[in-house]
């Protein structure tokens, strides 16, 4: 048995068997060299809550966060704090940001936001930043260097020249497969903040970046896609334990782009399809990915969960926590150096419902 | 096509033939027909489209494209197929039926519909060029 596998046996342990075998979890565990160092954190992201009308709002969106808040909360061990991964809201509005928010108010635990595009385009993230403050930052927990970035940002001529209203440019972002859309990116701005605040810190750390989209080209068409990632993975390039978690795309996806490994997280709400799903466009979808289970729609929350993440090598693991499915398991194998499906990565293991066309 | 404007383009076919003398030939058709075609064709597949965006076709306005982008994983070219939650063969147009009342809380159409018809060509068209797999999972 290998180290890794013997660190992941001890983490089981110390979760509890009732935990693990009965909730649906997608924790993130960053493993070090010493194990004492080894913390979690759970993720959830992706929630849409959509505002019907006065006290209204769609109920399967509101029940799938209120699932996972209500399940993170009864995660043992605890994790150290939880990330929320963006598009808490449908359409922006205080209504909805309200409503998600009194919702992750009942998180027992320090929680952390990242800026959806359906947060953003209905005033640029202002009523978003009174309730949850700024749309990028740094902060450091136990020897790992976290950055929150706003990843959903655009070209200005779109943002401020191209619609008669916010409301209309929040609409035509909202649509994920809108050509009338617009490519994200974070921008020169947030870049040069970027390489400001990683100036100082030491090359061994491991960093862990938490943006919204995938910082790596997938498929423009639904923006699985971050205009300016080279630029971005550049300046990450001088740190060996990278990792970037992203929301977005409703969907299990890992990669590994030379230093950088890349994991995204699961919506609260509803799965989105795999690009091949669309016959009409090409697209890059990693190759390393074994895709979640297709969904089956008469179970309502089938497809959707959230994430328990551990932190011990410096590389993330991620326990993906799913409603209705067997939970999936993705870390470090360190045998090809890889993030790996514990479970399925070898082709033979596959089963029928992971087959999407 | 509505029935009164079908009378009335099959009048002005006829009109067309006897003035130009000829006998209408069932089996010929021209370029432009087949450009006139593509264009009704197209013109409910817009509709469509529309109807796939519509935060108005059910009642809490959810929108199909919001699970559905691009009309991807509803692979019209399986159906008929067995529909293991119903326990028995559906169409494609019943299960439209059953995503109006479920997650868009509304009422089901009729199968002949027109919007029914408009979702239907739409969702065909996005998934152009793919093999019929009827009873594919």
């Amino acid at each position: 048995m290998t180290e890794y596998a013997y660190r992941r046996r001890d983490f089981l342990k110390g979760a509890g068997a009732a935990a693990v075998s009965t909730l649906p979890l997608s924790m993130v565990e960053l493993a070090f060299a010493d194990p004492r160092e080894n913390f979690t954190f759970a993720y959830i992201s992706d929630s849409h809550i959509q505002h019907i009308k006065d006290a209204k709002f769609v109920h399967n969106w509101d029940r799938g966060l209120i699932r996972a808040v209500a399940e993170t909360n009864l995660l043992t061990p605890k994790p150290d704090f939880v990330v929320f991964g963006g598009d808490l809201a449908q359409l922006g509005t205080k209504a909805e940001l309200d409503h998600g928010a009194e919702m992750l108010s009942k998180l027992r635990y320090k929680t952390y936001c990242v800026m959806g595009e359906h947060d953003y385009y209905l005033d640029l993230g202002e009523y978003w930043s009174k309730l949850f403050g700024p749309q990028h930052y740094s902060f450091d927990h136990k020897g790992v260097h976290f950055v929150v970035l706003n990843s959903v940002l655009t070209y200005d001529e779109w943002t401020y020249n191209r619609w008669p209203s916010a409301e209309q440019r929040m609409l035509e972002m909202a649509g994920l497969d809108n050509p009338n859309g617009s490519p994200f990116m974070v921008g020169e701005k947030q870049r040069e903040w970027l390489r400001k605040d990683l100036e100082p810190v030491d090359k061994t750390t491991p960093l862990v970046i938490f943006s919204h989209s995938p910082i790596q080209k997938i498929y423009k068409g639904w923006n699985f896609w971050t205009e300016d990632a080279e630029e971005v993975q550049t300046l990450l390039k001088p740190f060996p334990r990278t990792n970037v978690i992203y929301g977005h795309v409703h969907q299990i996806q890992y990669n590994q782009v030379d230093n950088i490994a890349f994991h995204s997280v699961m919506a609260t709400a509803w799965p989105w399809p795999y690009p091949q799903s669309y016959a009409q466009a090409a697209q890059h979808l990693p190759k390393l990915t074994v895709l979640m289970n297709r969904a089956d729609p008469f179970f309502e929350r089938d497809a959707t969960g959230w994430q328990f993440i551990a932190v011990g090598t410096g590389r993330v693991a991620m326990e993906y926590n799913l409603y209705n499915n067997t939970n999936r398991r993705v870390a470090l194998n360190p045998a090809t150096g890889l993030p790996e499906d514990t479970a399925f990565q070898d082709p033979a293991r596959q089963i029928p419902p992971q087959i999407h066309y | 096509m509505s029935k009164k404007l079908l009378v009335a383009t099959c009048a002005a076919a006829a009109v067309v033939a006897v003035v130009g003398g000829l006998g209408a030939r069932a089996d010929e058709f021209t370029k432009q027909d087949l450009e006139r075609w593509e264009k009704e064709y197209m013109t409910v597949v817009q509709k469509g489209r529309e109807l796939w965006t519509s935060p108005k076709l059910g009642t809490n306005g959810v929108a199909c494209a919001q699970c559905h982008p691009n009309a991807a994983n509803t692979h019209p070219e399986t159906y008929p197929k067995f529909q293991k939650q119903l326990g028995r063969v559906a169409t494609l147009r019943e299960m439209i039926n059953w995503c109006l009342q479920q997650p868009l809380q509304g009422k089901p159409l009729a199968l002949d519909d027109p919007q029914m018809v408009a979702i239907e060509a739409y969702v065909a068209y996005e998934r152009r060029g793919v093999p019929m797999a009827p009873g594919k999972h």
